[in-house]
């Protein structure tokens, strides 16, 4: 159960390094993604200016506040509450993210699945949770919104933060086909049994 | 009593806002209980964060979750209460759309078809707004609760049949909680709406979900499945954020109605940990709010 800080973008050894049940502290670039952005990328083919190789991608829509553009807010947007959404929605694209645009953590909470944690050995990706629902405390972790792109799909833009200490998150998923919420979920299955003869189900 | 509607707006507005940034009493107590209780230590940690973020929020004057929910409205009307209901319903939704512009809050509505964000937190429909009658002289309730996808993705119906009997209730109460995982957020409030036709059943279990935790159901009988659902659901692991231990939800709540002699439908809506909400209460003394 090591700690890992990296800092964006990591390379492919660097994250074949995580296990699960590790924590990880994030520094420097952190890529906002969203159901929408992401089917505008991949079911439609739309291009993004970022560079998003080596990067990690939080599944995310912010609050945010329009102010005027300065050094600190160069996109005229200031973060103003910035936590993650169930990543499950965005199961199917895993594999583009990390295949077409290079990604190789995501940021989510709730966990992926099967497919997500084949694609995580076979590229070298990683899935760290984040405690869904503490946004407040997250923002704390949040420098900056550096650039925007897509912001037609606003909230749903393509987000690029800056961030300081954006963490600790949890490696749930690793790139060794080790995932604690399939690990939970077997174990639950397992129990379901045992309640429901509590309740005096008899099948 | 006479109510004002520019105050039904501002309260409407202020509402969003204050269901956003503070829990309600009931909620923190029942994190340090289960904080206390919980044996895992990988989940006392994530429980951990979830108590500071709610300190954070405060001190911070920030909103708990990134997700506003969509906006649900529900006002009690009391006996001597004077109101324009259609007003009342455009104050309402007049003062949804100012709280997102004015706050600057994420606005996560959109229409269904076309997907299209008007960035008010409003569209067709929404906020849905549902107006009862108390005996209460001289007062009227609004009560708020901005409700987060995560856990409202994960939503059932099952119109079981009247030979499946309880046990159909009780199993599908547990394997709903099985499927939804980590998804909705857990430590939740679990709802379940038992009997009614279909669309009652569902409003039942979203009237669970968002019941304070402490209280129980009116009926005897539901308020004997709730505690018998609350323990055996803390008996399946899936744990805070579904990464295990003892704390899967604060508590099963049912809410029940009468059902048809060929009928045994069942419901089940979950309220994710950060259960949100507010309420502001007009009499002849004022607006005070509260949770």
């Amino acid at each position: 159960m090591a700690h890992h800080v990296l800092a964006t973008p990591v390379t492919e050894a660097q994250v074949r390094a995580l296990r699960i049940n590790d924590t990880v502290t994030l520094e420097g670039t952190l890529f906002g993604i969203r159901d929408a952005n992401q089917i505008a990328l991949f079911d439609k083919g739309r291009e993004t200016r970022f560079d998003l190789n080596g990067h990690a991608a939080m599944h995310t829509a912010p609050n945010v506040r329009r102010v005027e553009p300065s050094v600190e807010h160069p996109t005229g947007y200031a973060p103003m509450c910035v936590g993650t959404t169930t990543s499950a929605r965005m199961e199917r694209f895993t594999r583009p993210l990390l295949e077409k645009q290079g990604v190789r953590l995501i940021v989510g909470k709730g966990g992926l699945g099967a497919g997500s944690l084949a694609a995580f050995g076979e590229r070298g990706g990683a899935y760290l949770a984040v405690i869904g629902g503490t946004a407040a405390l997250e923002t704390t972790w949040v420098e900056a919104i550096e650039d925007v792109d897509m912001d037609d799909l606003h909230p749903e833009s393509l987000w690029k933060f800056r961030v300081r200490g954006f963490g600790p998150l949890l490696v749930a998923m690793d790139s060794h086909g080790g995932s604690l919420y399939a690990e939970v979920e077997t174990r639950a299955r397992g129990n379901r049994e045992g309640a429901l003869s509590r309740l005096g189900v008899v099948k | 009593m006479k109510v004002d509607l520019r105050q039904v707006e501002d309260a409407a507005r202020e509402l969003y806002v204050r269901a956003l940034k503070v829990l309600p009493p009931d909620i923190k107590e029942a994190f340090a209980r289960v904080s206390r209780a919980e044996s895992d230590s990988t989940a006392k940690s994530i429980l951990g964060t979830m108590i500071r973020n709610i300190a954070v929020a405060e001190q911070t004057d920030n909103l708990l979750c990134q997700d506003t929910g969509i906006p649900i409205y529900s006002v009690t009307i009391g006996r001597g209460v004077e109101v324009d209901g259609a007003l009342l319903k455009d104050a309402i939704r007049s003062g949804c759309a100012r709280a997102t512009k004015e706050h600057s809050l994420r606005s996560s509505v959109v229409h269904p078809i076309t997907r299209k964000n008007e960035q008010t937190s409003c569209g067709p429909g929404v906020p849905p707004i549902h107006i009862d009658f108390s005996d209460h002289p001289d007062e009227l309730v609004i009560e708020m609760v901005p409700k987060g996808s995560g856990s409202e993705n994960n939503s059932w119906l099952r119109m079981a049949i009247p030979a499946e009997g309880v046990a159909a209730i009780k199993t599908f109460v547990i394997d709903c909680v099985l499927d939804a995982g980590g998804k909705t957020c857990p430590p939740t409030i679990v709802g379940v709406g038992v009997g009614g036709t279909s669309d009652l059943c569902v409003a039942l279990a979203k009237r669970a979900a968002t019941r304070p935790l402490g209280s129980a159901c009116a009926d005897a009988e539901g308020a004997k499945l709730e505690r018998e659902l609350t323990e055996a659901v803390n008996m399946l692991g899936v744990g805070p954020q579904g990464l295990g231990g003892d704390t899967t939800a604060f508590a099963v709540h049912v809410e029940i109605a009468a059902t048809h002699i060929t009928m045994n439908p069942v419901a089940v809506n979950m309220q994710c940990h950060s259960a949100r909400r507010a309420s502001a209460t007009f009499t002849p003394r004022g607006v005070a709010y509260g949770f």
